[in-house]
């Protein structure tokens, strides 16, 4: 079996009094789709916030695909190829659905001052390459008639697509999903659950954090479980399902009388 | 008559290269920057100083002036690297009253609040006043359209729209692979510089400056241009000033023109028309008149 890409050991993250990550484990095996479960106040969000380099961890460690990336930055972590999309749909509001893809390509010379005032083939070469990747995404996720529209004028579930869509602009290796059926319909749903699966079948490794778990059982092996900040089970949904720690953390303590 | 209204079109390209400036910073980077009037004070101071006391030829103080103000917009991106709105706005003032105080009392070097008289312009002495007008008008507009051609190109650039990514949300650029304070420093610098050369050119034409000269009312002046002419496009900032120039300079007349009031009342009728104009173009057209369009489409 070969190391997994993402590892995650002792993870601690305190707010003030509230220790919201508490000795977090966990590992991503390459090829999977992997779930993020746990009731509300878990550490999930701040988990997805600490891996991806959004917030720094107090203490731990994040090892992705044998590289050190605890605490790096977020762009550095983009760019080692671990990429995390947002909970709420954060499309940039006053750039269109192409700018927004656009901007998630990496290693675009024109962003650099000097070649922006001047041009030159090798940016254009660039931008064109990106254009084409991003028709091709568009593509994939149905977005190519939205393409030119603002992301503030796209429906809730194009937003979702969108979100998916940037972070695969990127060319991730780890894609991290921060709730992608939040709030969406059961058959847009059931869509971004075989976009997920194909991504998966191309040999990409998706971390997922959902609370549908239609969504999560369908599509997600193995499941892992957190409460209070710290892993609780891991495995297949059927199992950690019928674990009884697991059921306790969602429904709180049987009551014997 | 005619040389003042020379004069005020030269001032106007002064405004349209300062809000070509600002749109950078705010416009486009999302950062207010209330501190526009200090980078125009050091750009003016550098290339005033440079050239009377070292006497530097005056294209070289020029570059060096907006060289100058573009060091020092990137020392104040990296120190408000942190902050955003308020806060920012907050600093940024401060800057500039810091420069407009530390000219004030740093007498060795700026001559205090007596200022810097007999600055050199070009050709002045040489041809008649009116002449010398005219040509400066000529050097200010093409700096104009030289600053108008630059901005415009960087806004559509790839690199615009990292900036507008970093505007809009900065948590997502940087997840979006980008490092965002090297982004910010950059477009800080870049239109610290376009300030300060106006700057260096406004020192030129006076041939005199001094701290009074640098109040913030003249940030206020070029924020409302940038606010008229629509935020984040280049155009809107050029026609923006030229719309401020003409409502401070029009209204003058107007006020005049009406009958039956005392000059006092005049004066303050004048300033009631500014404040009115501007309530109403924001609240008719919050966008500005030119509002930001966009470049980059899948279908030409």
């Amino acid at each position: 079996m070969t190391a997994p890409l993402l590892e995650v050991r002792g993870l601690v993250r305190r707010f003030g009094g509230v220790v919201a990550l508490d000795g977090l484990d966990l590992a991503v095996r390459r090829g999977t789709v992997t779930a993020l479960i746990g009731p509300n106040g878990a550490g999930k969000s701040t988990a997805f916030q600490c891996i991806s380099g959004v917030i720094r961890p107090d203490e731990g460690r994040v090892t992705f695909d044998g590289q050190d990336i605890t605490g790096a930055r977020p762009d550095r972590v983009t760019r080692a190829g671990l990429v995390r999309s947002f909970q709420i749909a954060r499309g940039i509001p006053r750039l269109t659905v192409l700018e927004n893809l656009l901007l998630y390509g990496q290693d675009q010379p024109g962003e650099a001052v000097g070649r922006a005032i001047l041009g030159g083939a090798a940016v254009r070469r660039r931008e064109e390459a990106l254009r084409a990747k991003a028709a091709e995404v568009a593509a994939r996720l149905n977005l190519t008639r939205v393409l030119d529209n603002l992301a503030s004028d796209l429906s809730g579930g194009q937003k979702k697509l969108m979100e998916i869509g940037r972070a695969l602009m990127a060319s991730p290796r780890l894609l991290l999903l921060d709730e992608p059926v939040a709030g969406v319909n059961p058959t847009l749903a059931a869509e971004i659950a075989r976009h997920i699966a194909h991504l998966r079948d191309e040999g990409m490794t998706v971390l997922v954090v959902e609370h549908h778990m239609d969504f999560v059982a369908s599509l997600c092996d193995p499941v892992i479980v957190m409460a209070e900040g710290k892993l609780l089970a891991q495995g297949a949904f059927e199992d950690v399902a019928n674990d009884a720690r697991v059921q306790e953390a969602y429904m709180g303590r049987r009551a014997h009388a | 008559m005619e040389s003042y209204l020379v004069a005020m079109l030269v001032f106007a390209g002064l405004y349209a290269l300062m809000a070509l400036g600002l749109n950078v910073i705010w416009g486009l980077a999302g950062m207010v920057n209330l501190g526009l009037v200090g980078f125009f004070a050091v750009g003016a101071y550098a290339s005033a100083l440079l050239t009377t006391k070292q006497f530097w030829p005056m294209p070289l103080g020029w570059a060096a002036g907006a060289a100058v103000a573009a060091a020092a917009g990137a020392v104040m991106a990296v120190i408000v690297a942190r902050l955003r709105g308020d806060y920012l706005a907050i600093v940024t003032l401060g800057f500039a009253e810091v420069i407009r105080l530390v000219a004030s009392n740093e007498i060795w070097l700026t001559n205090g609040t007596d200022g810097i008289s007999g600055i050199p312009g070009p050709w002045r002495g040489a041809v008649t006043p009116q002449q010398f007008n005219l040509i400066f008008l000529g050097i200010v507009w093409a700096a104009v359209a030289l600053a108008f051609l630059l901005c415009a190109r960087v806004s559509h650039s790839p690199f615009g729209r990292v900036l507008r990514a970093v505007r809009e949300d900065q948590d997502v650029a940087a997840v979006a692979g980008k490092p965002v304070l090297w982004f910010k420093v950059r477009a800080f610098c870049l239109g610290a510089a376009v300030v300060g050369f106006a700057g260096a050119l406004y020192a030129h034409y006076n041939a005199y400056i001094a701290p009074d000269g640098f109040a913030p009312l003249l940030t206020i002046y070029i924020v409302l241009a940038l606010t008229a002419g629509g935020v984040g496009a280049m155009r809107g900032a050029i026609i923006g000033a030229l719309v401020v120039v003409l409502l401070l300079e029009g209204t003058r007349f107007l006020a005049q023109a009406i009958p039956g009031v005392t000059p006092v009342q005049k004066a303050a009728l004048r300033e009631s028309i500014i404040a009115l104009s501007l309530i109403l173009l924001l609240r008719f057209r919050p966008q500005g008149l030119i509002p930001e369009r966009t470049r980059t489409k899948a279908r030409p």
